[in-house]
């Protein structure tokens, strides 16, 4: 039977968290639509019709769609279980508040978080922050996944599918919209930047944050992520951190400055490409996954670095 | 109003888990064991609600084997009235759990659900989702902020781009985010008091819930290792190593 895929978006722009969690979807079966549930999302529809993999793509729109909220979205996957066998959605905070949501609404156990289809009903997921890896058969007559998408590929552009609109069910009055504050940034996103440069608890405030690291990141066009403790002492903002319990990332470069390399920070990062640290501790763990390691203050030489490049 | 509090014992937040050998599982025997620390949390959001007077009785609930006391003991020292163990030595998937605590939730009828948003040994992050929709309840997940007022919970919601803030009907489920509150720690004498609160014995059969794994466990094996790399002397031969030698600037 066929997939139904979660899209990720903000109405204007589909993400491409979708673009990677559709390739998973791929591995799973061939017949993948997409939902968009939203509001004015006309444009992020189109954006999924010319995925490649795509058969067609369910629009929903309503006013109580139009953030995403856990229950109407719930409801919507729900109302149109009888078509589809899986249901996969990028592990996004959308995604992962939604998705348990709907595997419970169908008396399913989700699959969080896999890394790699193994095949339609097997996965393999990372547990304990990372530190082992499980492989897991669902027995369940449907299944509902959500997708690490830092491990897969985004899928290419070259599809032509339908749009097709569908009726959103009425809306619930369990919950409502109080407002986003989500700070705009020319930057690229984490998730899918090629070059990322973290902070720790070293930096020591917001200034020195915004001091040191991002003439660093504005030279290499990277996007800014953080330690817990950097997060928590409020020298950056919460959707910066990096990990278990943060984002997961994988670009080509992560440069880690000030981390000590907790276990729940490398949950979030060791599957970068390449490593770099840059520590005055030269017994900092993260030195062990690290590829090129310079034992040195930060605040020297980072602002040498900038100018280096 | 009351507040339900899940919590789960896990293996101590700080102890590098180990994959046994013939590839069947994490090491557990011999490993320090504590409350899941986002459950911690959970405890203290409640507390700090009754200390503010909009609580009157917490009570917490865990569902694991007869050790899983220990981490209902340290709820009830952190400041919780009372205490349930649903006792199984199975392991209990999220699915399951949830159905457990849908029972409880009917007994007790709380107004409010406080869960850790993820345990931190199988980090699966559903079960205060899986619980709002069996009871058809709204939600708050992964929140840094929440305040009660009449018949209602603002919760804001650390998500992807920043923060969401939604206003819940009560009654209503939370699943508490690390940046929420700094949980206490019990003092001697609470610990001492926390042996004389109420702890009762359940079975998920009372519950009408019979423990069924959904997901075969295969395999569970080490992740591919990285290896350190090399040290660099200057910024000088960093660069050079990152455009001559990884090609990555
Ligand atoms: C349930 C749970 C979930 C968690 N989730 C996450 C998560 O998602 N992400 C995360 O990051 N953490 C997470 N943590 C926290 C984690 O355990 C660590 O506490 C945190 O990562 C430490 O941050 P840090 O490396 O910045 O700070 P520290 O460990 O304090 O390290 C600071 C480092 O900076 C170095 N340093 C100091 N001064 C300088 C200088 N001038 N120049 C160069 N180096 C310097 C020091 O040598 C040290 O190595 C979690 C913890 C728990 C319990
Ligand atoms: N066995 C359990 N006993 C009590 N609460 C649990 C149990 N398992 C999960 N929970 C609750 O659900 C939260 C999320 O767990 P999970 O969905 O497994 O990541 C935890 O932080 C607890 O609050």
């Amino acid at each position: 039977m066929a997939i139904l895929l979660v899209a990720e978006h903000d109405n204007e722009t589909l993400s491409d968290q979708t673009a990677k969690a559709l390739s998973a979807a791929s591995q799973i079966g061939s017949d993948v639509d997409v939902l968009v549930a939203g509001k004015g999302a006309k444009a992020a529809a189109d954006a999924a019709a010319k995925l490649a993999g795509v058969r067609k793509v369910l629009l929903a729109e309503s006013d109580a769609l139009a953030e995403r909220l856990a229950e109407p979205l719930a409801d919507l996957v729900v109302s149109l279980a009888g078509d589809y066998d899986t249901f996969v959605a990028p592990a996004t905070t959308t995604g992962k508040n939604v998705m348990p949501r709907v595997a419970a609404l169908l008396d399913v156990m989700q699959v969080s978080d896999i890394v790699e289809v193994v095949d339609a009903k097997t996965f393999k997921r990372p547990i304990y922050a990372g530190n082992a890896i499980q492989t897991v058969e669902s027995t369940d007559d449907k299944r509902v996944i959500t997708v690490r998408t830092a491990t897969f590929q985004a899928a290419a552009e070259g599809g032509s599918a339908a749009v097709e609109t569908i009726d959103a069910p009425a809306a619930s009055d369990l919950s409502s919209f109080v407002e986003n504050r989500i700070a705009e940034s020319d930057r690229p996103e984490l998730t899918s930047a090629r070059v990322i440069i973290s902070g720790g608890r070293a930096l020591g405030s917001e200034e020195k944050f915004n001091e040191v690291i991002l003439p660093v990141a504005d030279k290499l066009g990277a996007a800014v992520g953080a330690s817990r403790a950097a997060v928590d002492a409020g020298y950056a903002p919460n959707d910066w951190q990096v990990g278990q319990t943060g984002k997961v990332v994988a670009p080509e470069l992560y440069i880690a400055c000030g981390i000590s390399g907790a276990i729940q920070h490398l949950a979030g990062m060791k599957d970068s490409k390449v490593i770099v640290a840059i520590n005055k501790d030269e017994e900092a763990p993260i030195f062990q996954v690290a590829d090129y390691g310079l034992v040195a203050d930060l605040f020297d030489v980072l602002p040498e670095l900038e100018k280096a490049l | 109003m009351k507040v339900l509090v899940p919590v789960k014992r896990v293996i101590d937040a700080n102890v590098k888990p180990r994959v046994k050998a013939d590839g069947s599982g994490v090491e557990l025997t011999n490993v320090k064991m504590a409350m899941n620390p986002f459950c911690e949390i959970a405890v203290e959001e409640a507390i700090r609600m009754k200390e503010a007077g909009k609580v009157e009785e917490i009570v917490a609930v865990s569902i694991g084997p007869d050790k899983a006391q220990e981490t209902l003991r340290t709820a009830l020292a952190m400041g919780a009235d009372r205490a349930i163990l649903v006792k199984t030595d199975d392991a209990v998937e999220p699915l399951d759990v949830a159905k457990i605590l849908k029972g409880v939730a009917d007994e007790e009828k709380p107004e409010i659900v406080i869960l850790g948003k993820q345990a931190i040994d199988d980090d699966s992050n559903q079960t205060g989702q899986m619980l709002a929709a069996l009871l058809g309840w709204s939600q708050g997940t992964f929140a840094s902020d929440v305040e009660l007022s009449d018949g209602k919970a603002k919760v804001t919601r650390e998500v992807d781009g920043g923060l969401q803030v939604v206003e819940l009907k009560l009654p209503a489920i939370v699943t508490t985010d690390l940046r929420l509150n700094e949980p206490r720690y019990a003092s001697l004498p609470n610990i001492m008091k926390a042996k004389k609160k109420p702890l009762d014995a359940k079975t998920p059969g009372d519950y009408g819930v019979e423990v069924k794994a959904r997901l075969n466990v295969l395999k569970t094996e080490e992740p591919a290792g990285r290896k350190a790399g090399i040290k660099v002397g200057s910024v000088a031969e960093l660069v050079d190593k990152l455009k001559n030698e990884a090609g990555v600037l």
